[in-house]
């Protein structure tokens, strides 16, 4: 077949270069002729609708057989404009609009935004205990069901479904257990500047038991299908390779910075809502026996090895708070705190039968006092604030200036996804295409973190 | 910036080896020892970069937006500013301060201290040297970047434009915040990308969103908008969006042109 022949080229235009058909002879043929000109570079665009990129990631592969020479990630298929419609919300509305971000840990956008406000607001000291409690324990299992979401479509990818499927089955009772203290699974909006919106519901801690001894029960399958699996360590192990120098440089921080060996976590190093007080290990990876460091299979034990710290966590905030039942969860300041003290319905509505009795028969200026810190909100003094918390993906930070207003002036989130796919390039190039899949779920980026 | 020419020093080449590093700096959290071995000129030095608050605003009124103010309160004319605490005598932060402008004298244009939070303003013409001199020195090692972001002030005269970059030292376990500024008539500011690869995606999302250009940026090319996308969604002159809503005979107005309250 000639190589400069056009079939499909309009009457009068003219063929350029070499012109690739593959029909009219057997593929074995076609091959072989295609090596023989050795120009197979092959441009793959994976994404943003593929099964395996956590969303709508898109990758742009070029890939010489199946060695990836240059990969490129494209992002912004989710950006929803969360930072600029915020800027016209009131600051507890806020809530709302950042848990939509990383959706697969909702708990950390929402306490990260929190604690930003609260910092400008001043009232880092006079959130109540048992709400500073209940947000660790929200936390720490938020942290459990995204390491397994993270373990779960990893492992989906590389063939071991059974990984998923039980780990979405873990998921699912830690969600329960969410739908039960704020009425959804996701996109909660239950942290709020000053504290959390309810209470736990009465029978709240016994769920809770229940969650734990489910976990305790469940979570060492994991390493039982996984650890030692062939398999799945000859698909894991030296994939995704990222020294710490190369993590510094890109900014990756979480479960990828410790799978180099370097033990950072903000918990124990910057501690926030009172993790000093708490009996937890952070966990690096150390090669051992021969297993690479800084690799997917490192992340992958660091996540399991988190998930059992996290559990210890767990475990001493249900103590705590079965101690300090029936205490304050939002700050006693009634210029910042939600008025209503809510209690969940069956509906899964959050209501107080009690506060509407009082501002609609019983006092005036409390009806006047609820309809304007709903309607208007407060203000937060001018000034800029940043914090940042540990995400079970890495460092997730909260940037917020306040210009005095009822509304934020700016909002930005650094989202520990957005760093981490920068490193997909040095990560990936150079090595199979099928190990692509392995090195981007071993980073855990959730799209809706990322493009905010 | 137009001074980038090639005769001009990387910032990590211009420090000698020779030069004395004053204190340890394996440590993590030593910021007293080395605040003690601060010599008494850096303090003085330090004393003299402009404190202040920041004026962004001015405002007239007292409650709302978008409708005529029936609070009686209409005439009052206040100004917004971000306060600023002043230097605390205990801690890290005059001592990285003083190092500071010890490497790179007139290196800051002001420095607010407020709520725990230090923040450097500086120059953009110097920033490319302070950053590198924060990235690179042992008593600073300000060594990871991990976020880097906006802020459109439109009321701040000459400095409309804001680029913050938040810096992390794992070495000594500090955080800090510099800031630079750019009018909106030129809105460039020097990338850090060769500084902190880091920055790379966070410059074309600051590009993106607020339209401020990164000189030196190795592709600065919109990230999270399509790319044929025009204006800059998060400046404040870029409207919000939204159809108003009928109903009923009364229409409701997008959220960005509502009467709220501020």
């Amino acid at each position: 077949m000639s190589d400069t022949t056009d079939f499909y080229a309009q009457p009068g235009e003219e063929t350029q270069g070499t012109v690739y058909t593959a029909m009219g002879g057997d593929w074995a043929h076609i091959a072989t002729e295609q090596a023989e000109r050795s120009d197979e570079i092959l441009v793959i665009n994976m994404g943003p609708q593929h099964p395996s990129t956590h969303g709508v990631l898109r990758l742009i592969l070029e890939c010489d057989g199946e060695t990836v020479l240059s990969i490129r990630p494209g992002i912004g298929f989710l950006h929803t404009g969360i930072e600029k419609n915020m800027e016209y919300r009131t600051w507890t509305q806020g809530s709302t609009f950042v848990t939509r971000m990383d959706y697969v840990a909702p708990i950390f956008n929402e306490v990260a935004y929190c604690l930003a406000v609260e910092r400008l607001l001043g009232i880092e000291d006079a959130i109540p205990q048992r709400a500073t409690v209940i947000r660790v324990l929200m936390m720490e299992l938020n942290r459990i069901a995204s390491h397994l979401v993270a373990i779960g479509t990893g492992g989906m990818e590389i063939g071991a479904l059974t990984v998923m499927t039980i780990g979405f089955r873990e998921r699912e009772m830690i969600l329960d257990f969410f739908e039960a203290v704020t009425g959804l699974r996701m996109n909660h909006a239950y942290m709020r500047p000053g504290g959390v919106a309810n209470d736990l519901p009465e029978t709240g801690i016994a769920q809770l038991r229940e969650l734990i001894a489910w976990l305790h029960k469940h979570l060492p399958e994991y390493a039982a299908f996984c650890n030692e699996n062939p398999i799945f360590k000859m698909r894991m192990i030296g994939i995704g390779h990222q020294d710490l120098s190369a993590c510094m440089a890109l900014g990756v921080s979480g479960p990828v910075l410790r799978s180099t060996g370097y033990d950072w976590d903000l918990r124990k190093q910057q501690p926030y809502c009172g993790y000093e007080t708490y009996e937890f290990e952070s966990k690096a990876w150390q090669p051992t026996d021969g297993w690479a460091s800084s690799d997917s299979y490192a992340r992958f034990r660091i996540r399991l090895d988190e998930m059992w710290e996290s559990l210890k966590i767990v475990e001493q905030c249900a103590d705590r708070l079965e101690a300090s039942r029936g205490e304050p969860v939002m700050v006693a300041d009634p210029k910042i705190a939600w008025p209503a003290q809510l209690a969940l319905g069956p509906d899964g509505q959050g209501n107080s039968h009690e506060h509407i009795k009082h501002i609609m028969g019983e006092s005036m200026e409390a009806l006047i006092h609820h309809f304007k810190i709903v309607t208007e909100g407060f203000r937060v003094p001018p000034g800029q604030a940043y914090v940042p918390i540990e995400s079970p993906k890495g460092e997730i930070a909260c940037h917020v200036v306040s210009d005095g207003g009822t509304k934020p002036f700016r909002v930005h989130m650094r989202d520990p996804g957005f760093n981490h796919l920068q490193s997909v390039p040095i990560q990936c190039e150079g090595g199979m295409i099928s190990d692509v899949v392995v090195a981007v779920g071993s980073l855990d980026p959730v799209m809706g973190g990322v493009d905010r | 910036m137009s001074d980038n020419g090639p005769d001009k020093k990387l910032p990590g080449e211009e420090k000698s080896v020779d030069e004395p590093v004053e204190g340890t700096d394996s440590a993590p959290g030593a910021g007293l020892e080395r605040e003690d071995a601060q010599p008494d000129e850096a303090l003085d030095t330090v004393a003299q970069v402009p404190a202040g608050v920041h004026v962004i605003q001015t405002r007239k009124g007292m409650w709302s937006d978008g409708s005529g103010d029936t609070s009686g309160y209409g005439r009052i004319v206040r100004s917004v500013e971000l306060p600023n605490a002043g230097l605390p005598s205990e801690g890290w932060y005059t001592g990285v301060t003083g190092r500071l402008l010890k490497l790179v004298p007139d290196a800051l244009v002001r420095v607010v201290f407020d709520r725990g939070e230090l923040t450097f303003f500086v120059a953009r013409e110097k920033l490319t040297e302070v950053m590198g001199q924060l990235r690179d020195d042992a008593q600073l090692r300000f060594e990871f970047l991990p976020s880097v972001s906006g802020v459109n002030y439109p009321d701040d005269e000459g400095a409309e434009l804001h680029v913050v970059y938040h810096l992390q030292s794992m070495t000594h376990n500090r955080r800090l915040r510099v800031e630079t500024t750019a009018p909106d008539d030129d809105p460039h500011v020097p990338s850090v990308v060769p500084l902190y690869p880091a920055a790379d995606w966070h410059e074309r999302e600051t590009w993106d969103m607020f339209g401020i250009v990164f000189d030196g940026h190795p592709h600065l090319t919109r990230i999270l908008m399509p790319d044929d996308w025009v204006g800059h969604p998060q400046r404040k002159d870029y409207p919000l969006g939204g159809i108003p809503v009928e109903y009923k005979g009364a229409t409701v107005p997008p959220p960005d042109q509502r009467r709220s309250y501020r």
